[in-house]
């Protein structure tokens, strides 16, 4: 299965180098003129409405280099990058999930939340797995009682990952897997909990409603609980990841956001505008469905990576 | 969410001088509006490019069509032309000529396959067949995957054909379960495929290597409504090695306006064949384009709304408010009964959203933007803080009137001012509707928007 994975990672990457050379060697292209001509705008305009980003956040973005003197085109992109990352900057992103280090029992608690299919349960997995490597021992709430074989699906990563998964049957009160699970963490001298919970559109009320009960069972159990609530977002979402955004951090006050599927070709350029809006930091990226594919996040290398990669492409 | 686009290029037209016929310059700042809203839909920009193209072709030295502002005069073209672009093929799923008839659905990751597959083995058998369908779950990779389809089928007491996971694959299962439905003689077979990248060249071949095995009647591409700019490239490349069917657009009871199944129509041209409206297994229904034109213009699914408007307000009462608009007499006494109506109906903001014209009003709201229900308030307190008669006639406000109604309401005399521009401009829109006869009426309910937000009387 890992060699498997490995494999076909480097297929993806090849292919989505391919299809970024595309967008960023034209950005590249694009630069290269002396001035930032009006139709340049245009097509960078076009280049950052392809990668999701959104009208107005692009002509923010935009107006933040159109007005510039007459400059090479390193510096135009240079330009750009800057306010990017700016943006994406915002908001401070923690240097480690949790501060200090970990101490056994510690049960800090890590609510993960998002609509339907964006990779949420995955991500736990990939995540425990993650925090196991520094040195962390998590254990797994199986919160999601509504999906038919989604407590299997957790079992299964829970078996392939080596960390334990505190489960009830489908149907069950998720409150009560969670204050379960919250008492065996602190049983078995775990210092992190990572609770599952069912995709959810934003727009339901009912159950959205249930998140923010789950959140105050979390905080009745701990009043620092939940120490982190990662949103998770599928990268491959259009301008609807804002209002997603909006929505749960109204409810259950997220602390960051996993940004899934960017093994794709998706950019993933809401974040941009959610980043503008929320000053919510994106903390780790997905990058595949194997237990190693989550990567921190970092903002030069986000912004910067994303224009390296054209260096190799022949301008357009 | 978004504001009505028939709000905003009312906001353009007022600006601007368009008299008889549209003037260029009139069509290209209208046709910025129609842009921006397609792109806030995630149509894919060069979709979008190609269709303001179209469309400015068309208006360009149109006349006025009879009893449309120009506001309306764009809208209509605008809707028309991308209910055109939805409307392609055929959106019903045909039985083969010899059973079983082969479904083989495919997507990407977490798009909804495996619950689609489910709710089509039910919409399916509700729709009349008396053997069942069967289920072939040929998703072996995710973990569970094969677990959460037989669950879903024993929920649905329809068969289900499974091999395990660690000794099989995709292929095998899925030309075993196909073979297993002609044993059946299962009318249809639902293949459930594992999701994946198009770029995943290996993976990609998986499903060509099932789709020569099991030669299926349909491949249909699974798709989230939520999906952006990249759907193009998605759909593309599924449809450049698969040969694509027909699409599914799922999550449709969220808030996405959709504009993804604009651009994949768009670029490969395959039917719409059903939305996917929440998580339970009756949660699919057929695909109407002209309701997903106005979705993702954000203009409001009008039939949608009649439709519970209908559950809301008894037949009495539309029967009086129709009397009272083919009289034009709509007052703001009606106005704020229609306000409470819709408040009855269900969550607010998504309702306004879904009334033509509700949007100019959210706008001119103080804030602007979005409605909640203490805005919505604020509104029914100034029409509740006139008399009777100011209700009635509304001209009669002058300015020392609206001092107190603001006071008494709690708002700003422009609050007011803005409520009455707005009550004013419905009245108008009234008055053509009042002079429609019922048949256009009922075209106007349907397609155009910027038509009155009222139920439709039976
Ligand atoms: N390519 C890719 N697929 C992913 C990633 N994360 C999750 N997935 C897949 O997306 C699908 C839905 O994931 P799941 O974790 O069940 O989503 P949930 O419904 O939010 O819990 C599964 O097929 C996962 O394997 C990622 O980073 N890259
Ligand atoms: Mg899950």
């Amino acid at each position: 299965m890992p060699v498997d994975f490995l494999r076909r990672k480097q297929k993806t990457e090849e292919g989505l180098k391919k299809s970024r050379e595309g967008w960023f060697g034209k950005l590249r292209g694009i630069f290269r003129g002396q001035k930032l001509s009006l139709t340049a705008v245009g097509e960078v305009e076009e280049a950052l409405l392809a990668a999701d980003v959104g009208l107005g956040t692009t002509e923010k973005l935009l107006a933040a280099v159109k007005d510039q003197s007459p400059g090479s085109p390193e510096e135009h992109l240079s330009l750009l990058k800057q306010a990017m990352g700016r943006l994406l900057k915002q908001s401070s992103v923690p240097a480690k999930l949790f501060p200090g280090q970990p101490r056994p029992g510690d049960a800090q608690v890590v609510l993960v939340v998002g609509v339907n299919g964006v990779g949420k349960t995955t991500t736990i997995a990939k995540l425990a797995h993650y925090l196991k490597g520094e040195g962390y021992k998590p254990l797994i709430a199986a919160g999601d009682t509504f999906r038919a074989a989604a407590i299997e699906q957790l079992q299964v990563w829970g078996q392939r990952v080596g960390v334990e998964v505190i489960a009830h049957t489908q149907g069950a009160d998720t409150g009560a897997v969670i204050f379960d699970a919250y008492k065996a963490a602190q049983a078995r001298r775990a210092n992190v909990l990572i609770v599952d919970t069912a995709g959810r559109l934003h727009t339901k009320h009912n159950l959205m409603e249930e998140l923010r009960k789950i959140r105050r069972i979390l905080e009745r159990l701990n009043p620092e609980a939940p120490q982190h609530t990662l949103l998770v977002l599928d990268a491959t979402t259009g301008q609807n990841g804002l209002a997603q955004a909006r929505a749960f951090m109204e409810i259950v006050q997220c602390t960051g956001i996993v940004l899934a599927k960017v093994d794709g070709t998706s950019k993933g350029g809401i974040v941009f505008a959610i980043a503008e809006e929320l000053k919510l930091p994106v903390l780790f990226m997905g990058t595949g469905e194997g237990i190693d594919d989550l990567t921190p996040f970092d903002v030069e290398e986000f912004v910067d990576g994303l224009f390296t990669t054209s260096q190799a492409a022949p301008a357009t | 969410m978004f504001d009505a686009l028939t709000a905003k290029l009312t906001g353009v037209f007022q600006r601007l001088s368009g008299k008889g016929h549209l003037s260029e310059k009139d069509v290209d700042e209208a046709l910025r509006e129609v842009r921006v809203a397609l792109l806030e839909a995630d149509v894919n920009f060069r979709v979008a490019r190609d269709l303001v193209a179209r469309v400015r072709e068309k208006l360009l030295g149109v006349e006025l069509q009879q009893g449309l502002n120009p506001a309306q005069q764009v809208v209509k073209v605008v809707n028309d032309e991308l209910t055109a672009v939805l409307s392609g093929g055929d959106h019903k799923l045909k039985p083969s000529p010899q059973a079983p008839t082969i479904i083989m659905l495919v997507g990407l990751q977490g798009s909804g396959k495996t619950t689609t597959a489910a709710k089509l083995a039910l919409n399916l058998r509700r729709s009349g067949t008396i053997m069942k369908p069967l289920l072939i779950a040929a998703d072996l990779r995710r973990p569970a995957a094969v677990d959460q389809l037989a669950s879903l089928a024993k929920q649905l007491d329809m068969p289900v054909y499974t091999e395990a996971p660690a000794t099989s694959n995709a292929l095998k299962a899925a030309t075993n379960g196909v073979r297993r439905a002609k044993d059946l003689d299962a009318p249809w077979a639902i293949v459930d495929t594992g999701g994946r990248l198009q770029i995943d060249e290996e993976l990609m071949q998986e499903l060509v290597d099932i789709k020569q095995a099991v030669n299926p009647h349909e491949i249909l591409l699974v798709v989230d409504a939520m999906t952006g700019q990249d759907a193009v490239q998605v759909a593309g490349e599924f449809h450049k090695q698969l040969g694509l069917t027909g699409l599914i657009l799922t999550k449709m009871d969220g808030d996405a306006r959709g504009g993804a199944a604009l651009s994949i129509t768009a670029v490969i041209g395959v039917p719409i064949k059903f939305i996917g409206i929440g998580e339970k297994p009756d949660g699919l229904e057929p695909f109407f384009p002209d309701r997903m034109a106005s979705r993702i213009l954000g203009m409001g699914d009008v039939l949608s709304l009649v439709e519970k408007a209908e559950a809301v307000i008894d037949e009495k009462k539309a029967r009086e408010l129709e009397k009272k608009l083919r009289q034009s007499t709509f007052d703001l006494q009606d106005f704020l009964d229609q306000l409470k109506a819709v408040r009855k109906m269900g969550s607010l903001g998504q309702l306004m959203d879904m009334i033509p014209g509700m949007g100019a009003i959210k706008k001119r709201l103080p804030n602007g933007g979005d409605v909640d229900e203490y805005r919505l308030k604020q509104v029914e307190a100034i029409v509740l803080s006139m008399t009777a008669r100011e209700r009635r006639s509304p001209d009669v406000l002058d300015a020392s009137r609206k001092r107190r109604v603001a006071k008494g309401s709690g708002t700003a005399v422009q609050d007011v001012n803005q409520l009455l521009n707005q009550f004013r401009e419905m009245q108008k829109m009234m008055k053509q509707f009042a002079k429609m006869k019922p048949k256009q009426i009922e075209k106007m309910m349907k397609g155009t928007p910027g038509a009155p937000q009222l139920p439709r009387p039976r």
